[in-house]
C-alpha cells in the first residue's frame, strides 16, 4: 500500500520555525523553512541533518514551498538554501518573494550588526537564495516534475500568504501555513475548493479559542487607546511591518478621522513607506473591497500616520507608535518600550501571539520585573494589553476549512500540544477521521488507498453493463474479452456443450416447438425467449431444437445446446 | 465532435465547440467594423456634419434624406452606430455550458451573447481580461450615451432598397442582424457571470474535460485555452505574440500533442513590422510638434498604448520633447492606467522584477508624476482650461465614429500643421477618415499588431505538431490586394480546414478510450496472467458507476446468502443475481494429449474420427461425442451431469482464458 509521510522539523507541537517534510509518490517536499524567534542558539533553525548527516540537500527534496513571509516560516530559507546547500526550486508567491528578502535582510542586520553574531548568512546569501525561487500564482497547476503538481490557493493571514495543494498521482496533501478564515479589513478570507486531500496539513495556534466577532475586538482595541490618549498616555503597539500593522493603521486611521482626533500616529521608520507601497502594487492580493475603491481611494495611503523618529519618543503629551518587531525581542519595539515601561499611564498593546522566550511573552504572562541584558532589571509599570488581532483561524475556522477541504486525515502543527490534543479530539470526534500531531523529529505515516486509473473502450463503456471486461496490463487499457483477444492476435476457442431429452408429444415438430415457447415464457419471467423463424427458441443464448425420433413419430427429441459462457440459470 | 462558427472576423472569433456532450463557446468578439458606415458622433455640435446633403437615389425614386447623408462621395447611416454581432441562428445560445475568453477584445459581445438570450452558464476568464474588458465595454457604453440620438434609421435596411444604395452599404452583410450598443446594466449583469482563472489552472467542466488558460502573450491576461480530457486535446489559439512587450511571455509547449488546433487572431498587418511602425511613429510625432503642429492617435484605453507610452518615455527626452504635453482621454482612463500597475502576476519577467523593487511596473507611472502625461475623463471639464498645443492626444474610439476623437478631428483636420496617427490595426483608416473628407490634416498609418505573423506561426505549428488545424477561411489564401504573396497564407500538410461564418465543421476525430478508476478493493482481486512476454492480463468482473461523468469500477457485491426455501418455484421468481460472467477461451486442444487425458480419468473407450476440420471422439461407454476442431470444442452429452462437468473440466486444462 502507497504510504505519505510527514516529519516536521520544526512547528511540530510547537509555534515558530515551521519546516515540515513530506513524503509522497516517492517525492519529498519541505514546506517552510523558518526560523524561532525564541532561540539565539542552534534550535533557532530547523535540524536538517535530519535530512542527510552529510552534504547538500538538493538530491534528498524535491521543491522547497513558502506559504508566507512571515520570518517564522522562512526565516531559514537562506541557510538552508546557501550554507547547508540546496539549489532545487523554491516555491512562493509573488509578494511573498518580494518582502521576504526584505525581513530577511533587516533580520540579518538585526542579528549580525548588532547583536554582533558570526556564523549567519550574508546579504549575498540572501540574493542567492531568491534567485532559486520560482513564483506562484494563485489557482495556477504549477508541474514540479512530470508527476508532482502544486496548486497555491488564498489564505488571508498576510499579503501573500498562500495555502498549498500537493499532489502525486491520485495522492494529495494540502499545507495550510498560517491562515484566516474571515475577512479582515485589508486581507479576504481563505478559501480552497473540496479537493479531499488524504492529508490536511493546518496550523493551530489558536486551536482552543473561538474569538469573540471582529467587530467587537476592533471596539475594544479602539476604545484601550482612546482611553489611553485621553488620560495623556503614550500606546506602544510593536507589530510587524507587514500585515497587522496595515490593518490596524487602516483602523485607526479611519477612526482618528470620525473622531476628529489630534494626538499624533507614527509608524516606525524604515519599512513604512515601502511596505505601503507593496500592498498598493499587489492590490489584487487584498479584499474585495479594498480593490474595488483602489482607483477612486486607495486605503494604504494614510493621512494621520507620519513617520517616527527616534527623539520623538521622549515628547510630551499622548501619542502613539507602531513599532517593529512585534514581540519585542530586539530593535525599537524594545527601546521604546524600555523608556516607556516605567509609566503606569501609557500603555503596551500586543496585537499578535509572542513565542516563548520573548519580552512580549513574558509580559503577556504577567511579569512585571524583566531581567535585561546586563544583569539590569526593567520595572513593568504600564498597561500591558494583549488583542488577538493576529490573523490565524480558530477552532471555528480550522472546522470551517476541514469542511471545505474534506480530507481523509488530519495532521495539527504550529500550535501548543494541549491546545492541539483538545482539538485533535474535537476534530476525530466531529468528522470521524484520524487526527495527528506529531512532534520535531517524529514521522506520521498514513496508507493511501489509491485507485488504478485504465482507460476503457467506449464501445465497452456504452454497453454500460455488469463489466466482462479484461485489463490489458501493459498499457492499462481495459477492453472487452473479444477485443483483447483480437489485440493480443489469439484466436478464439469456441465450447459448446449439446444435450438431447426426449418426451412424448403427438403434436408436429413446430407445434411443440411453440408450446415449448409458451410454456417457458410462461415459467421464466424476466429472460429474453425467442421464437426464431428458422425452427429453433432461444432462451438468452441457448438454443433449442426439436426433431422427431425415426422411429416413433410421437418421440420428440429436444436438442439443447449452449456455449461454456452461459451462465445458468438458476432453476 | 463538432465546431459551429458563428463570426466571420479572423481576429473577432466566436466559435461554439460541442465536445464530450459539453458545448463550450471559444470568444465572443464583437465584429465593430460596421460603424464605419456610421456618421461620426459629435460631442458638440458640429455645424458640418448636420448641414450634409441627404441621398436621394439617381432617378429620385428612393428618397432617404433623413436616414443617409452624403459625405465626400460616400453615403453614411445617420443613426446611433451599430454593431455586426455573432451569428445568433446556428444553434440555441441557451444551450451553452461555458464561454472561455482569450482576451479582452474578444469578449465585447459578451453581453448580446449572456443576457436576454436564456444563458444560464458561466464565462471562464483570468482577472485582467475581466478587469479591462470592463473599462473598454464602460467606455463603449458612455460614448455611446453621452450623445444620445434620438433616431434610429431602419428603413435603409429594407433589403429592396438596401440593393439599390452605393457602396459599400449596398454590401454590407446581415444588416437586420445589427445592434445598438448595450447598457451598463447588461454589462454588469454579463459580468457578473465571470469566474476568474489564473494561467494553468486546471478547471474540470462537468467531469467530462478539463479546460486551462495558458498565457498567449498578446495582451494583459491573454490567454490561449486546452480543451482536454484523458485522451482528446483540442487547443484553442486565439491573439497570440512572440514578441516582447509587456506581457508574460507566450505558453507555446503545452499546446504540444494536439488533435486539433484552432487557430484564430493572427495579425492583421502581416507586411508591417511592429518595431518599424514604432520607430515611424515616434519620428512623424516628433516631426510634427517640431512644426507647431498636433498629434492625434485614436486608439484603444489599454493594450498598445501602454507600449506606446513606454516607447515614448524614452523618446521624449532625446527628441526634445520634455515640454510637450501628452493628454490620455477616456472615460476610463485612469482607471486603465491604474489597473496597469497592479497585474505583476500577469506581467514580462523584467516587469515583475520592478515590483519587487517595489516600483510601478510600467513607467507611466513616473510620466503621471512628473506632469508629462495628463489624463481627462473627457474633453469637458478640466481639459478644456488646462488643454494646451501644441500637444499629443492619446483617445478613443480607432474607428473615429464615436468617443473625444470625433471632436478632434472637427478641431484639427483643417490645418495640414497636424497629424493623425494610426497605429490600431482594427479599422482601415482611409475608410475611417471618409466622413471627414476633405481634410487637410496629414495622415500617417502605422499600424501596430503584435499578432502571430505567417512566418512565426508556421514555425509554432511545426513546433507543436498538433493532427488537425482549423482556421477561419481567410488564412487559406493570401490577401486579396496581395494575392501572388503565397507566404503570407498557412500552407500545411495536412491543409487546414477553413471555416467561415455559419459554418459547421465535423472535427476529424474519433473518441476510442475513456478513462474509469478501479477501486483499489478490485484492484487487489485482479490476478494477472502472462499471455505473452511482457503483456499480462486479468479479467475484471465489476460493476460500473458513473456519476457526473467519472468511471468507477467497484467489485460486484455478494449476493446475500439465499435464504433456504423448499419450494423451488419461489427459486425462480427471484430476479436474474448478477453473476460473473465466463470467460473467453483461446488456443486449441490437442487431440494426443487430450485423448491420454482422458484415459487417466477411466475414460479408454474412445473411437477417434477424423474429419476436414479436425477429429470426433466418440466415447462408446458414455455415448458421448466430442468434436475437437482447431478453433472450437463441441461437447455432445445426454443428461449426464457430472460427466459433462468432469469433460468440460477437462477440455479447459487446455486452454487460456481471458
Amino acid at each position: 500500500m502507497p504510504e505519505i509521510k510527514v516529519t516536521p522539523l520544526g512547528a511540530g507541537q510547537d509555534v515558530g520555525r515551521s519546516c515540515i517534510l513530506v513524503s509522497i509518490g516517492g517525492k519529498n517536499i519541505m514546506l517552510d523553512c523558518g526560523m524561532h524567534m525564541g532561540y539565539n542558539d542552534d534550535r533557532r533553525f530547523p535540524d536538517f541533518s535530519y535530512i542527510t548527516q552529510n552534504g547538500r540537500l538538493t538530491e534528498f527534496l524535491d521543491c522547497v514551498i513558502i506559504s508566507h513571509f512571515h520570518l517564522d516560516h522562512c526565516g531559514a530559507l537562506p541557510y538552508m538554501s546557501e550554507m547547508v546547500g540546496y539549489d532545487g526550486p523554491i516555491y512562493m508567491t509573488h509578494p511573498t518573494k518580494a518582502i521576504c528578502p526584505i525581513l530577511l535582510e533587516d533580520f540579518r542586520k538585526i542579528t549580525v550588526d548588532k547583536k554582533g553574531e558570526t556564523n549567519f548568512f550574508t546579504s549575498q546569501m540572501i540574493k542567492d537564495c531568491m534567485k532559486k525561487v520560482i513564483p506562484l500564482n494563485l489557482h495556477q497547476t504549477v508541474q514540479v516534475d512530470d508527476e508532482l503538481e502544486i496548486k497555491a490557493y488564498y489564505a488571508g493571514h498576510v499579503l501573500g500568504a498562500a495555502m498549498v495543494h500537493i499532489k502525486v498521482g491520485s495522492e494529495s496533501v494540502v499545507y495550510t501555513g498560517d491562515y484566516n478564515m474571515t475577512p479582515d479589513r485589508h486581507l479576504g478570507a481563505a478559501w480552497i475548493d473540496k479537493c479531499r486531500p488524504d492529508i490536511l496539513i493546518s496550523e493551530s495556534t489558536y486551536a482552543t479559542t473561538i474569538r469573540d466577532s471582529k467587530r467587537c475586538r476592533e471596539r475594544d482595541f479602539l476604545k484601550k487607546v482612546h482611553e489611553s490618549i485621553e488620560r495623556g498616555g503614550k500606546v506602544l503597539i510593536p507589530v510587524f511591518a507587514l500585515g497587522r500593522a496595515q490593518e490596524l493603521c487602516i483602523l485607526l486611521e479611519t477612526f482618528w478621522e470620525r473622531m476628529n482626533l489630534k494626538a499624533p500616529i507614527y509608524f516606525s521608520t524604515g519599512l513604512t513607506e515601502k511596505a505601503n507601497h507593496y500592498y498598493k502594487l499587489f492590490i489584487t492580493w487584498t479584499n474585495q473591497k479594498i480593490r474595488k475603491t483602489f482607483v477612486q481611494r486607495n486605503m494604504f495611503e494614510f493621512k494621520h500616520i507620519k513617520a517616527f523618529d527616534r527623539s520623538y519618543a521622549d515628547n510630551p503629551g499622548p501619542m502613539v507608535v507602531f513599532a517593529t518587531p512585534g514581540m519585542l525581542h530586539a530593535g525599537q519595539s524594545l527601546q521604546i518600550f524600555k523608556k516607556w515601561a516605567g509609566n503606569e499611564k501609557n500603555m503596551v498593546i500586543m496585537p499578535g501571539y509572542c513565542v516563548q522566550g520573548t519580552i512580549g511573552h513574558k509580559i503577556l504572562n504577567g511579569q512585571r520585573k524583566l531581567e535585561m541584558e546586563g544583569r539590569a532589571t526593567l520595572d513593568v509599570k504600564l498597561q500591558v494589553e494583549y488583542m488577538s488581532f493576529s490573523a490565524h483561524a480558530d477552532a471555528k475556522g480550522i472546522m470551517q476549512l476541514i469542511r471545505m477541504a474534506e480530507p481523509r486525515n488530519m495532521l495539527l502543527v504550529h500550535g501548543e500540544a494541549v491546545k492541539m490534543e483538545f482539538l485533535k479530539g474535537k476534530i476525530e470526534q466531529e468528522f470521524s477521521i484520524n487526527c495527528y500531531m506529531p512532534a520535531n523529529g517524529e514521522t506520521t505515516t498514513v496508507t493511501t488507498n489509491p485507485s488504478v486509473p485504465v482507460d476503457i473502450s467506449l464501445n465497452l463503456l456504452k454497453r454500460e453493463m455488469a463489466l466482462g471486461g479484461t485489463v490489458c496490463y501493459g498499457d492499462g487499457f481495459l477492453v472487452s474479452s473479444e477485443q483483447a483477444l483480437k489485440e493480443l492476435g489469439l484466436n478464439e476457442h469456441q465450447l459448446r456443450f449439446t444435450c438431447r431429452v426426449q418426451l412424448q408429444d403427438p403434436h408436429s415438430d413446430p407445434d411443440t416447438l411453440h408450446r415449448i415457447y409458451t410454456h417457458l415464457k410462461s415459467v421464466l419471467k424476466g429472460y429474453t425467449i425467442q421464437h426464431l423463424p428458422d425452427g429453433t427458441v432461444m432462451v438468452e443464448s441457448i438454443v433449442i431444437k426439436v426433431s422427431s425420433s425415426a422411429e416413433d413419430p410421437n418421440t420428440k427429441v429436444l436438442l439443447l445446446s449452449w456455449s461454456y459462457q452461459v451462465t445458468f440459470l438458476r432453476c | 465532435m463538432k465546431l459551429y462558427c458563428l463570426s466571420g472576423h479572423p481576429t473577432l472569433p466566436c466559435n461554439v465547440l460541442k465536445f464530450k456532450s459539453t458545448t463550450i463557446m471559444l470568444d465572443c468578439g464583437l465584429d465593430t467594423t460596421s460603424v464605419l458606415n456610421f456618421l461620426p458622433l459629435p460631442l458638440v455640435h458640429s455645424p458640418r456634419l448636420s448641414k450634409l446633403p441627404g441621398w436621394v437615389s439617381k432617378d429620385g425614386t428612393i428618397n432617404l434624406e433623413k436616414e443617409l447623408k452624403e459625405c465626400a462621395g460616400r453615403v453614411f447611416v445617420d443613426s446611433q452606430p451599430e454593431f455586426c454581432l455573432p451569428e445568433r441562428e446556428l444553434l440555441d445560445l441557451s444551450t451553452i455550458d461555458v464561454i472561455l475568453i482569450s482576451n479582452y477584445h474578444c469578449m465585447m459581445a459578451l453581453p448580446y451573447i449572456t443576457e436576454h438570450t436564456g444563458f444560464t452558464g458561466t464565462v471562464y476568464a483570468t482577472e485582467p481580461t475581466l478587469q479591462i474588458g470592463r473599462l473598454l465595454m464602460e467606455e463603449l457604453v458612455n460614448f455611446m450615451e453621452r450623445v444620445p440620438k434620438a433616431q434610429s434609421a431602419t428603413c435603409w435596411k429594407n433589403k429592396e432598397i438596401q440593393r439599390m444604395l452605393p457602396g459599400p452599404l449596398k454590401d454590407a452583410v446581415e444588416v437586420w442582424t445589427w445592434k445598438r450598443c448595450y447598457s451598463m446594466q447588461e454589462v454588469n449583469s454579463a459580468l457578473s457571470k465571470v469566474q476568474l482563472v489564473g494561467y494553468s489552472q486546471k478547471v474540470e467542466l462537468f467531469g467530462a474535460v478539463q479546460i486551462s488558460p495558458l498565457s498567449s502573450g498578446y495582451s494583459l491576461g491573454s490567454s490561449n485555452w486546452i480543451i482536454q480530457s484523458h485522451h482528446e486535446k483540442v487547443s484553442y489559439v486565439s491573439g497570440s505574440s512572440l514578441l516582447t512587450t509587456h506581457p508574460q511571455p507566450m505558453d507555446q509547449s503545452s499546446l504540444k500533442n494536439s488533435d486539433v488546433l484552432i487557430l484564430t487572431g493572427l495579425t492583421q498587418m502581416p507586411t508591417a513590422n511592429p518595431d518599424g511602425m514604432l520607430g515611424e511613429f515616434c519620428s512623424n510625432l516628433a516631426m510634427t510638434i517640431r512644426a507647431g503642429g498636433n498629434v492625434l492617435v485614436p486608439c484603444y484605453s489599454s493594450g498598445v498604448i501602454y507600449d506606446l507610452l513606454e516607447c515614448l518615455y524614452q523618446f521624449i527626452e532625446s527628441a526634445n520633447l520634455g515640454t510637450t504635453p501628452f493628454y490620455f482621454i477616456s472615460p476610463v482612463a485612469n482607471s486603465s492606467l491604474e489597473f496597469s500597475q497592479i497585474f505583476a502576476e500577469w506581467l514580462c519577467h523584467n516587469k515583475q522584477t520592478k515590483v519587487y523593487l517595489p516600483e510601478p511596473p510600467f513607467p507611466h507611472a513616473e510620466l503621471i508624476q512628473t506632469n508629462k502625461l495628463k489624463h481627462y475623463p473627457s474633453i469637458h471639464g478640466d481639459f478644456s482650461s488646462e488643454f494646451r498645443q501644441p500637444c499629443v492626444v492619446f483617445t478613443g474610439h480607432p474607428s473615429l465614429r464615436f468617443g473625444d476623437v470625433v471632436h478632434f478631428m472637427e478641431l484639427w483636420g483643417k490645418s495640414s500643421l497636424n497629424t493623425i496617427i494610426f497605429t490600431e490595426p482594427d479599422f482601415s483608416y482611409l475608410d475611417a477618415l471618409a466622413p471627414y473628407q476633405p481634410l487637410a490634416m496629414k495622415c500617417v498609418y502605422c499600424p501596430i499588431d503584435t499578432r502571430l505573423n505567417f512566418h512565426q506561426v508556421s514555425k509554432l505549428l511545426k513546433e507543436v505538431q498538433p493532427l488537425h488545424v482549423v482556421c477561419p477561411e481567410q488564412y487559406t489564401q493570401p490577401p486579396l490586394s496581395q494575392s501572388h504573396r503565397s507566404d503570407l497564407m498557412l500552407e500545411l500538410q495536412p491543409p487546414p480546414m477553413p471555416y467561415r461564418r455559419c459554418s459547421v465543421l465535423n472535427l476529424p476525430f474519433r473518441r476510442r478510450y475513456e478513462r474509469v478508476y478501479i477501486l483499489p478493493e478490485l484492484a487487489n482481486s485482479l490476478v494477472p496472467s502472462e499471455i505473452k512476454p511482457g503483456t499480462s492480463v486479468a479479467t475484471v468482473s465489476a460493476v460500473l458507476h458513473s456519476k457526473d461523468n467519472k468511471h468507477t469500477l467497484q467489485s460486484v457485491p455478494k449476493p446475500p446468502p439465499a435464504p433456504p426455501t423448499k419450494k423451488r418455484k419461489r427459486v425462480i421468481e427471484e430476479p436474474p443475481v448478477v453473476l460473473a460472467p465466463k470467460p473467453l477461451l483461446s488456443g486449441a486442444v490437442p487431440l494426443e494429449a487430450f485423448l491420454a487425458t482422458l484415459q487417466k480419468h477411466g475414460i479408454s473407450e474412445v473411437k477417434v474420427e477424423e474429419t476436414a476440420d479436425g477429429h470426433i471422439l466418440h466415447l462408446q461407454a458414455e455415448d458421448t461425442l466430442i468434436q475437437l476442431e482447431e478453433d472450437g470444442t463441441h461437447i455432445v452429452c445426454d443428461n449426464n451431469e457430472p460427466l459433462r462437468t468432469t469433460l468440460r473440466d477437462l477440455v479447459l486444462r487446455f486452454l487460456q482464458k481471458l
